[in-house]
């Protein structure tokens, strides 16, 4: 090993998550109240003396978070505990009108587990501390301005009592780019659950921690010596909502960081809000700490024993699985496999094209046609869930060959996302459907008639003559015709 | 009562989390307040221990839609709303 002199400005960065999901439930976790939020549905028109907090209003939780939690628990590989148990966590703020918030505490229903994520061909496990299931809290709008400087709040509980379940990890992130793929990842495996719906407004919310310690307390393995650890001052940041804006938010903070260090001032331990429209984080004053929850046992809901369901529910092929048996099954490279089993949808949509169709040209139409033109035009499969047949008969049309690969790629496919029509109606606007045989064939005699210099060329061996004409021929049939029977009609044409 | 397990710093720390603005007799009052009450607390370890009756597990419902109250209902008892809303002081 050579010597090296480490500067003290050379650091390491160490980040932990607190996501937070809302469950996919048809009602909230403690009443009987729907979770479905309309789009144009009016405050305060979902609720019930449980969800406002009115006095004597009793508790009952929902089964089905309950077992949303333990298929969580299962696919994070984490332990559910003999017993567990529910808490009040205390604090006055008016998005809960009880004055405490229902939660879990020293036994959360989910312990211990992991995740595998990969970045940049790496894999890597990250640990989870613990997942724990609770009450989202109502949603606030301040009145006449910002939160500095609004004169009135607007309390609307609709929202109050949406299941949650907080996922809480090790701080083994080393960087912002690994926070963004674990997010992601961590959000396709809670859609093969089916307990999560990445599509819903605010269904996903992460806060950060994140600090800086010496590059020399970390270890080749990544492990960070824990005294090292526990001496970093540390910010934490609310108000992330998405996986890309994780990435951007820390990505922001470790800059701001290392300049703090670097002119001297050193960073404070304190809870940053992030703004996402101004791509900055900004301090916010919080006066409370732990012991000021005061936190206690919820004695209206008994505790939960629930360890055996682990063995009795059951949950689906997940991501990993899924990719590892498109390798094998249909013969799919790594990373064509990884692209399809990222996302539920995709796979599924995957894997009904290749029932009928050559598992080859599943993986190209689905994996690098469709992926790859939803990417460019900033879209989602699931922006596209309704339309899915319609892209399936796109196959077959190629598949019969009534339309060519690259009119099928170049105009139709990229028509259907631009203009929402259907395959068919393209081609026939378009005069794409492939030309027949006869007419093909009048295109080859007028290619010859027209181009006698290239003739010539082709009878005294010149290689290139045969495509001068092919394209000629091409051209005419407006990209119609298949180029490898053009090819053979001329040379039948030009042999004669 | 010099060995109280109550200080005013306790009360007005208390008073802060719950977003209530003592005076400064009042932070005296409740000091004395809150040290009686925790007496009274203590009367507990005179009590002597019975069989608690065995406690109950897993109580849940099933994951169906009862129907709730109307908006008006809901806002009935507020002091002030706003087009639906609850309406209440600038938090921050």
């Amino acid at each position: 090993m050579t010597a090296q002199a480490v500067e003290p400005t050379e650091h390491a960065v160490v980040i932990g998550l607190e996501v937070h999901v809302q469950l996919e439930t048809s009602t909230k976790i403690f009443c009987g109240c729907s979770t479905t939020a309309d789009d144009d549905e009016e405050p305060n028109s979902r609720t019930c003396p449980v969800c406002l907090g009115l006095p004597g209003a009793l508790p009952v939780l929902n089964e089905g978070a309950v077992e949303a939690a333990v298929k969580i628990g299962k696919a994070l590989e984490a332990d559910i505990p003999e017993r567990t148990t529910f808490h009040r966590k205390n604090y006055y703020y008016p998005d809960l009108p009880k004055n405490f918030q229902l939660t879990q505490y020293d036994a959360p229903i989910c312990q211990q587990g992991s995740l595998e994520i990969s970045v940049e061909g790496t894999r890597r496990a990250i640990g989870i501390t613990r997942a724990h299931l609770e009450e989202d809290p109502g949603s606030l709008q301040h009145k006449g301005g910002s939160i500095d400087t609004a004169d009135a709040t607007l309390i609307n509980y609709n929202r109050a009592g949406t299941p949650l379940v907080e996922i809480v990890t090790e701080p083994d992130f080393r960087s912002p780019q690994e926070t963004r793929a674990f997010l992601a990842k961590l959000e396709g495996v809670l859609e093969y659950l089916g307990v999560f719906d990445s599509t819903r407004d605010g269904s996903l919310r992460v806060d950060a921690n994140i600090s800086l310690v010496d590059s020399e307390a970390v270890d080749d393995d990544g492990s960070i010596d824990d005294d090292a650890l526990a001496d970093a001052n540390r910010t934490e940041v609310k108000n992330i909502s998405s996986h890309k804006g994780a990435e951007k938010a820390l990505a922001y903070e470790v800059t701001r960081q290392k300049n703090a260090v670097r002119r001297g001032r050193g960073v404070e331990t304190e809870t940053r809000h992030w703004d996402e429209s101004r791509g900055i984080t900004v301090s916010m004053r919080s006066k409370e700490s732990e012991a000021d929850y005061r936190y206690f046992r919820e004695a209206d809901l008994p505790p939960l024993e629930v360890s055996h369901w682990k063995e009795e529910i059951p949950i689906p092929e997940l991501p990993d699985a899924r990719r590892e048996r498109f390798e094998s099954e249909y013969g799919l490279g790594s990373e064509a496999a990884s692209k399809l089993t990222s996302t539920k949808s995709v796979a599924d949509f995957f894997e009904s094209v290749a029932e009928s169709f050559d598992a080859d040209l599943a993986a190209t139409w689905v994996a690098d046609n469709l992926l790859g033109e939803l990417n460019y035009r900033d879209m989602e499969i699931t922006d596209v869930e309704g339309r899915l047949e319609e892209f399936t008969r796109l196959i077959e049309l190629v598949d019969a060959e009534e339309l060519t690969v690259k009119n099928a790629e170049e105009i139709v496919l990229r028509e259907m996302l631009d203009e929402g029509e259907a395959p068919e109606t393209i081609v026939d606007r378009e005069g794409l459907g492939k030309a027949d045989e006869g007419e093909i064939e009048g295109f080859v005699t007028e290619a010859i008639e027209e181009n006698p210099d290239a003739v010539e060329d082709f009878h005294n061996g010149e290689d290139g003559a045969l495509n001068f004409l092919v394209g000629q021929v091409m051209q005419k049939s407006q990209g119609s015709a298949d180029p490898g029977s053009v090819n053979e009609l001329l040379r039948a044409e030009l042999a004669e | 009562m010099s060995d109280s397990p109550v200080d005013p710093e306790d009360v007005r720390h208390v008073a802060g989390l719950a977003r209530v603005d003592l005076a400064d007799t009042e932070v005296d009052e409740f000091t004395e307040q809150f040290a009686d009450i925790l007496d009274y607390f203590e009367a507990l370890d005179e009590v002597p221990e019975v069989d608690s009756e065995p406690e109950l597990v897993n109580v849940m419902r099933d994951d169906e839609v009862h129907e709730g109250l109307s908006q008006e209902e809901a806002l009935q008892n507020a002091p002030e709303t706003e087009d639906g809303y609850f309406k209440g002081p600038s938090v921050s």
